[in-house]
């Protein structure tokens, strides 16, 4: 394989970030090339067809599936309301006359003859996309969306719950070891994305929830508080579809961890700015890893240096972070690449490199277990 | 297929394309045997920014080329073919399982019934089953559309009814069906194929609930009569259809498609084709496990029938999590002969599922992932044991001699004691830095009655030889034997629960290089040398209340084949209890860990 190790998450000053905005159905494009959006704004729209409610009417009435049809007081593709009849017996004679009221209110879809089953489509519910970035729609995507681009500051996390929220940035945390706790955060935040330091607690989640935060975004998180959260255990990391009025974003992974220092500085030089959010984490084929993104304004993309991209290969003196324990969450720079697999501790041989912390000590890890540190 | 004489084949190359990795491997012969000679991989290349999987497999066949010192592929980037000299080869195939694989929903009339014979001709196909619709499952009508109309699977496969009986509930459950109006995965300009394999009278009025949204293909009844399943033509025609629409749209497999000697095929149905064919040509019966980080799958043929499970979130890295959830933190502690932090734990295993490529630096590390990988084991062999079951429904004609053994259908046809042969692989298993520690794994997970071999696919070769086997043999025949498996043992397990200390069986093994006799006491478990190659005869009695094949108590004398672990004498009784004081488990372990030399004594003091 060419390459053994974690390629790096991305955090960077100023990137030029395109976001794909598409309806799950064919549906209307409400915005045109060249318009500009802002993160709140419905950019596509459309009716996604109702629920169905299948109604064995054969055996609701008693009839034989074939006698069905002739029963039907309404036709496919009529309308009808909750409780209007559906279908009708002939009756003894013309007596003794059952009927059957229709559950829902909605439109013929089918009537069989071979099971005496009838369709009822429900009213058809309202689809909206919104732009979740602010910026520029450069491309248009017929019938499903758009494609919005902004010049913006980006931060991808390790794992994050939740969907897509918008808020202001806000540092509760003055460096990036100190740990979240809920003293730290204030009534103000509300509607806020609320930047922690080190591993947040149980009580700082709560607590943030409580106040009507948009999103917590710190380093670390203890698998037992997301557990409380949740109210399950997570088993598989496909998450974003949680509805707990909180998205949480860790940045580093689980346990008592700090914000690198450079995703830290970063978030909190942007306090007060608007930022789109989103925990979504998927970790299977096609990796999916929660963001931060703080579009620029003019001034700022004047000031930023576009962010260099550093190639992704593991080179010595490139920083590296240790994603395995021991050594779990320390950040060094590679001071050694020997080419020969070596004997693990585990009995293992793999392909290892030397890593160096500013402490002076070094120490010998398998490439799979450092990930690459932009910047 | 191409017509291809056998005996004019000399190299044969082969791809594995998965979500991640295309393996290649190079199969020549040498003085008149086939042999896997070398092996290549490279990063798959089906999703963005790439999106064609034949640039994959090019750079895997590239390594495969540079390390066989043999041109095989051209200047247009295209393999060589016919081999002459020293370039190309002969015959070229693949397998697939890039982009998740073959993802089925199937539905049937009575879930235990049409429903599960659906998902064993789905399952065999090779397909991950999203879910099973049936009549009786429980969910409301509504409930059943909400839920098609959520997933997105690549086909859908509707069971239900014997051929001549009622039609009246199949076509219910294609009316669910229709309605929803299932979007298939990939390609949203295509349609949906469906396979109708039900009733045959309901055909025209299955044909009647379907527009032209749907792709609507006709197979044989898959359950013609309650007492027997007809699951070949169905599965024949989910190959046809997964060729022409799932691989047909995913990127740069028409390309593909041209390349290669014979369909390419999902890669867990080559796996089941090479495990069937291993087992009617020795008559043995077989379980093959293949552990990977998302899923585990379990194929077994036992007297014949063949099964497969996949066990969609038990793995080793995507789904560690959700392995310690389903087996609880506990009984994967209790494969630990030392205390280890929960909370600390709790953590790690998280911190694997997000950073999923990571590997065991320390030992004990290594030591609690191979006690997960146990539980995985352990739990997808306990759902492929409750899958793989006779027929249920099925009327049972019943004689007074039959009173005190009453069996009802649907019982699990997986009898361990009747187990020959037990094949592991997966990173797990096949990256063990002992083989001792693979072997461990196997026995304590599936827990083997009597005497059974066990074999490890070192680097996942089973899915080539699956697709080889389809249009060569004996070639495939060949490297199986003589590359693919790699032998760890035997290993003899009594059947019975004894108390400890007290004798569970008596033992004499002769043979060229060992000739040793003994007793193992009720809680044992020893190590003999039996080397790769070589073979002995063990005579063993078992005391009253332990089987070891021929009925409690009764002698056994049978043939054993040594490995790179040798021969394992298991008197730890079945099943396997482990126990339930810590102190005393940890002890018992560390009792295992020494007579087996699992991992460095330094650890296991400590």
């Amino acid at each position: 394989m060419a390459t053994a190790y974690t390629p790096g998450l991305t955090v960077t000053n100023r990137i030029t970030h395109r976001c794909r905005r598409v309806l799950p159905i064919p549906g209307d494009v409400l915005v045109a090339v060249g318009d500009t959006v802002n993160a709140r704004d419905v950019v596509a729209q459309t009716l996604m067809p109702g629920d169905i409610t299948p109604m064995n009417i054969a055996n609701m009435l008693a009839l034989p599936p074939a006698d069905v049809p002739e029963c039907m007081l309404k036709s496919k593709g009529d309308r009808l309301e909750i409780a209007e009849p559906l279908a009708r017996t002939k009756g003894i004679f013309g007596l003794f006359k059952k009927d059957c009221k229709s559950k829902v209110a909605g439109t013929v879809e089918s009537i069989s003859r071979v099971t005496g089953q009838v369709m009822i489509r429900g009213e058809p519910e309202p689809v909206q996309v919104r732009a979740y970035l602010s910026g520029e729609v450069v491309e248009i995507i017929a019938g499903e969306g758009c494609v919005i681009e902004a010049d913006v500051s980006f931060v991808q996390g390790i794992f994050g719950i939740g969907g897509e929220v918008w808020g202001r940035i806000v540092a509760a945390c003055s460096s990036h070891d100190q740990e979240l706790t809920a003293d730290l955060i204030k009534p103000q935040m509300k509607d806020c994305i609320i930047i922690g330091g080190a591993r947040m607690t149980d009580q700082a989640i709560r607590r943030a929830r409580d106040v009507g935060a948009a999103a917590v975004v710190s380093g670390g998180l203890d698998d037992e508080d997301l557990r409380d959260f949740l109210g399950y255990d997570l088993g598989v990391a496909i998450t974003g579809s949680e509805d707990l009025g909180l998205t949480i974003i860790v940045t580093e992974g689980f346990g008592d961890i700090a914000m690198a220092q450079r995703t830290f500085k970063l978030l909190a030089s942007r306090q007060g700015d608007d930022a789109s959010v989103n925990g979504a984490t998927q970790i299977r084929a096609g990796v999916m890893r929660p963001e931060i993104i703080i579009p620029l304004s003019e001034k700022e993309k004047a000031r930023e240096a576009e962010s260099s991209h550093p190639d992704s290969e593991l080179k010595l003196g490139r920083a590296v972070r240790i994603i395995r324990d021991p050594h779990f969450g320390l950040i060094g720079e590679v001071s050694n690449l020997p080419a020969e697999p070596q004997a693990l501790d585990s009995g293992s041989k793999a392909r290892v490199l030397e890593v160096r912390f500013d402490s002076g000590e070094s120490v010998t890890i398998p490439r799979a277990n450092v990930e690459l540190i932009e910047g | 297929m191409k017509n291809i004489d056998p005996d004019n084949v000399r190299v044969i190359l082969a791809t594995d394309c998965g979500s991640t990795t295309t393996k290649a491997i190079l199969i020549q012969k040498l003085d008149g045997v086939y042999r896997q000679t070398h092996r290549g991989e490279a990063p798959s290349t089906v999703e963005a920014p790439f999106a064609d999987v034949t640039m994959g497999v090019v750079n895997a066949v590239t390594e495969v080329s540079e390390l066989a010192g043999r041109r095989l592929i051209d200047d247009r980037g295209r393999i060589i073919q016919p081999a002459g000299g020293d370039e190309g080869c002969d015959i070229y195939i693949s397998t697939s399982s890039a982009g998740g694989g073959l993802q089925m929903l199937v539905a049937g009339v009575v879930r235990q019934m049409t429903g599960e014979s659906a998902k064993r001709a789905a399952l065999g196909a090779g397909a991950i089953v999203m879910d099973v619709i049936a009549s009786n499952d429980k969910r409301r009508p509504h409930d059943q559309i909400q839920r098609i109309r959520q997933l997105r699977p690549d086909m859908i496969l509707i069971s239900g009814g014997t051929d001549g009986g009622t039609t009246t509930h199949v076509v219910q459950i294609a009316e669910l069906i229709a309605p929803a109006k299932p979007q298939p995965r990939f390609g949203r300009a295509f349609c949906m194929p469906i396979i109708y394999a039900g009733n045959k009278d309901a055909v025209s009025m299955i044909e009647g609930v379907f527009d032209d949204t749907v792709d609507l293909s006709i197979a044989e009844n898959l359950r013609p009569v309650l007492e027997r399943e007809n699951l070949g033509p169905a599965r024949d025609k989910i190959h046809d259809l997964f060729l022409e629409h799932v691989m047909a749209h995913a990127p740069g497999y028409d390309k593909l498609m041209g390349w290669v000697d014979a369909p390419i095929m999902p890669t867990p149905a080559a796996v089941g084709s090479i495990l069937r064919t291993i087992a009617e040509q020795q008559d043995i019966n077989a379980v093959g496990v293949d552990i990977g980080g998302a899923t585990t799958d379990v194929f077994s043929v036992f007297d014949g029938t063949f099964n497969r499970t996949v066990s969609a979130n038990l793995g080793m890295s995507y789904s560690i999590s959700n392995v310690c959830t389903e087996a609880g933190m506990p009984n994967i502690l209790r494969w630990v002969h030392f205390d280890m932090d929960e909370r600390e734990l709790r953590n790690r295993v998280k911190n694997k599922m997000i950073r999923p490529t990571t590997i065991p630096q320390t030992l004990e590390a290594l030591i609690f992932e191979q006690a997960v990988a146990r539980e995985a084991l352990r739990l997808a062999y306990v759902q492929h044991k409750e899958f793989a079951t006779t027929l249920k429904g099925v009327q049972q004609q019943r004689t007074v001699g039959d009173t005190f053994s009453q069996q009802s259908s649907g019982q699990t046809i997986v009898d361990n004691m009747k187990l020959d042969l037990l094949v592991g692989s997966g990173g797990v298993l096949s990256h063990a830095p002992r083989m001792h520690q693979t072997a461990m794994m196997l026995i304590d997970a599936f827990q083997p009655e009597g005497v059974t071999t066990l074999a490890k696919d070192s680097i996942f070769m089973m899915p080539h030889l699956g697709v080889l086997a389809q249009v060569h043999p004996k070639a495939a025949m060949e490297v199986f034997e003589k590359d693919c498996l790699i032998y760890l043992g035997t290993c003899v397990a009594a059947k019975g629960i004894g108390r400890p200390q007290k004798t569970c069986f008596e033992y004499a093994i002769r043979g060229e290089t060992i000739d040793q006799s003994g007793a193992l006491a009720f809680g044992e478990i020893k190590l003999l040398p039996l080397g790769l190659g070589e073979t002995a005869t063990i005579t063993a009695d078992p005391a009253r209340g332990f089987d070891l094949g021929a009925g409690a108590g009764r002698r056994i004398e049978r043939k054993v084949k040594g490995g790179t672990v040798g021969l394992i004498l298991d008197a730890r009784g079945r099943p396997l209890q482990l126990p339930a004081d810590r102190d005393i488990c940890k002890r018992t372990i560390e009792g295992w860990v020494t007579s087996l030399d699992l991992y460095p004594t330094m650890v296991v003091a400590a």
